[in-house]
């Protein structure tokens, strides 16, 4: 039987092969070291590992979420490469090989492979370079139980090092997303999994954000017109209004990239301004913006901390500026042609510092943009549905937003790189997300 | 006999006015005179009836008198509540006053200056189609936008606080414009003061 799906694999595998394009092939012939080249993603399979299937697939579709490599599938069973299974299902003899059949897995159109090797607590992972025949990386993790409560994690930082070893630079997957879902902060897992709530069910929540160590988020506890804003300690469950924000409706706070500052809007009576607070003194709350007749909101921070972008009304309907941290030089960011242009709002820095993500409102429809800090150039990311309210991944590529695509509100990951998007979650109606930076 | 019968009728309308107009008289007329013929005591009873009756239609000219008082009252508050609880509608991202709805904000000044006890929580609302953060922001202005209106015809701004839900409460789950025009609005809640609620002048 496993002889059968294995023959049945090579066939498929061989008109894949054909199917990928010239240059790709004749790369492949020639590599004589570990390269990787943005644009032609080269294909990896993750090896049977023995004992070790729920891992082996987390990490499979982790590798696959990045979006860097093509994935290749081995048909489930026995490891092809380092078990024999006798007729009529007897015992079996596993040696524990080393040594793939390397041909075997080029022949599944495979660059790299994976191998996972247990069992656990302490993990080997191996990087096989196909071409090469040889094994490129080699690291042992220590990986709890499957039920355990870090295991998901776990896989997760095995899989971003896989992703480190081969481009430079670490996955994605050892993240997660927060967001509002029946007025409840959720979290889940970069891969979809995993979803928890984190606040009651008795208050009611809204614009969740990380710290950047990922130990805190703040997020507003709106009450009835009003709203708090709440640090919320994650591994303990304590929590701490911030002093002076129970009297007004305070809203979209973000941690300053350094931890040590939240910056916020608040609306009174006097409108809507941005304000920080120190969080680690507990202390100090300062006045950016003075709006009068304006409104000034949803502040993001470069990832040097030093500016912040925001949304205010100034000119009239909202769109995107930029000033310094204590709200000097106050400046247009995302041009716009005035009284042709939408609505533009949800400003969230990239990691890198290179794009600030927003949504603008275009023929009624509110779709995603990419503002170019560099050159300040503005394009369109999305067409499809209404999106909004992007936030990016560790890697400063991927996206997460909420999308109607599929009917109702839902988030999505799209890759700005690519433009492959999946969708994140399915149930409910889901809004207002924030992605982590990576977590340890 | 029409002596007597005025007689009677006094006591009855006193004994009305002694039990506080909720009864009837219980007790009997004066004691007849040992005189009396048989004709004068038909006649005293029908009297001592015709009295009774006539007591219970004048007390019940007055419940209704005291009932359509309080009816009108009543309705004269609701019409009241109802005009300084009567909502404003906006167009589309934005929190200007449109010219359909001063009339009503000019109502709530009037009935505000006459009610100096009354204190109003203006509450914006927005529709789903912007921004859910912007939105908050936005409501914010559509209540203060309201809030100046009124501090603009006299009212104490004291006496009106401002709370913004955004598009956290549509008071219409649909997704097109009628649905929008109907959730892009101020909502007027009574704080205090409602109890003794007077008519402008």
């Amino acid at each position: 039987m496993t002889r059968r799906l294995l023959l049945l694999a090579l066939l498929l595998a061989g008109n894949r092969a054909q199917a990928q394009d010239t240059t790709k092939a004749v790369d492949r012939g020639v590599r004589i070291g570990l390269t990787y080249e943005p644009g032609i993603r080269p294909s990896i399979v993750v090896l049977p590992a023995r004992g070790l299937d729920s891992a082996k697939s987390i990490l499979a579709r982790d590798l696959d979420y990045s979006d860097r490599f093509e994935v290749v599938s081995v048909p489930p069973g026995d490891s092809v490469a380092t078990t024999l299974s006798l007729p009529g299902g007897g015992a079996r003899v596993t040696p524990q090989s080393t040594t793939p059949n390397y041909g075997l897995y080029r022949a599944f159109g495979a660059d790299y492979g994976v191998e996972l090797v247990g069992p656990e607590p302490v993990v080997t992972v191996r990087l096989h370079d196909l071409a090469a025949s040889l094994v490129r990386q080699e690291e042992k993790f220590t990986l709890p139980a499957p039920n355990a409560p870090g295991f998901r994690m776990a896989v997760h930082r095995i899989s971003d090092q896989v992703v480190r070893w081969i481009t430079g630079t670490p996955g994605i997957a050892a993240s997660r997303i927060l967001f509002v879902s029946n007025k409840r902060v959720h979290r889940v897992d970069s891969d979809g999994v995993d979803l928890q709530p984190l606040t009651g069910e008795t208050e009611e929540a809204l614009s969740p954000a990380w710290s950047p160590d990922g130990s805190k988020m703040v997020y507003t506890q709106f009450n009835a017109g009003r709203g708090a804003l709440v640090v919320l300690t994650l591994a303990t469950g304590q929590r701490a209004t911030v002093p002076g924000t129970t009297a007004d409706l305070n809203i979209t706070p973000v941690f300053s990239p350094d931890g040590k500052n939240l910056a916020f809007a608040r609306s009174n009576e006097e409108g809507t301004d941005i304000f920080t607070f120190n969080v680690g003194d507990w202390c100090c709350p300062l006045r950016l913006t003075v709006g009068r007749f304006a409104d000034n909101l949803s502040p993001t921070y470069a990832p040097d901390g030093r500016r912040i972008a925001f949304v205010s009304t100034r000119a009239g309907l909202p769109q995107i500026y930029v000033m310094d941290n204590d709200g000097a030089d106050q400046e247009l960011f995302a041009p716009f042609d005035y009284g042709v242009t939408g609505s533009s709002n949800a400003p969230e820095w990239s990691p890198d510092g290179a794009m600030v993500v927003f949504h603008r409102e275009v023929s009624k429809v509110l779709q995603l943009f990419l503002l170019e800090v560099a050159g300040r150039r503005v394009r369109q990311l999305t067409s499809t549905g209404r999106n909004e309210d992007a936030t990016w991944a560790p890697d400063g590529r991927h996206l997460a937003f909420v999308s109607d695509r599929s009917g109702r509100r839902q988030l999505w990951v799209i890759d700005t790189e690519s433009g492959r998007i999946r969708q994140l979650t399915t149930t409910g109606i889901a809004r207002l997300p924030a992605w982590s930076r990576r977590l340890q | 006999m029409s002596l007597s019968f005025r007689s009677l009728l006094v006591a009855a309308v006193a004994a009305v006015a002694a039990c506080g107009g909720k009864q009837p008289p219980e007790q009997p007329a004066p004691a007849p005179a040992p005189t009396a013929q048989p004709d004068d005591q038909a006649a005293r009873d029908k009297a001592r009836a015709d009295s009774i009756e006539a007591a219970r239609r004048a007390q019940a000219e007055r419940d209704k008198a005291a009932a359509d008082a309080a009816a009108k009252a009543a309705a004269l508050k609701a019409s009241l509540m109802q005009d300084l609880t009567a909502m404003i509608h906006f167009d589309f991202d934005k929190s200007d006053i449109k010219t359909d709805d001063e009339s009503n904000l000019n109502r709530k000044a009037a009935i505000l200056a006459s009610n100096s006890a009354v204190h109003v929580r203006v509450a914006g609302h927005c529709d789903e189609r912007g921004s859910d953060e912007y939105n908050l922001a936005l409501g914010n202005r559509r209540a203060a936008s309201a809030k100046r209106y009124l501090v603009g015809k006299g009212v104490d701004g004291s006496r009106i606080e401002t709370v913004s839900f955004g598009e956290e409460r549509p008071i219409d789950p649909g997704h097109d414009e009628t649905a929008w025009a109907k959730n892009r609005r101020d909502e007027f809640d009574l704080t205090s003061g409602v109890d003794n609620l007077v008519a402008p002048r």
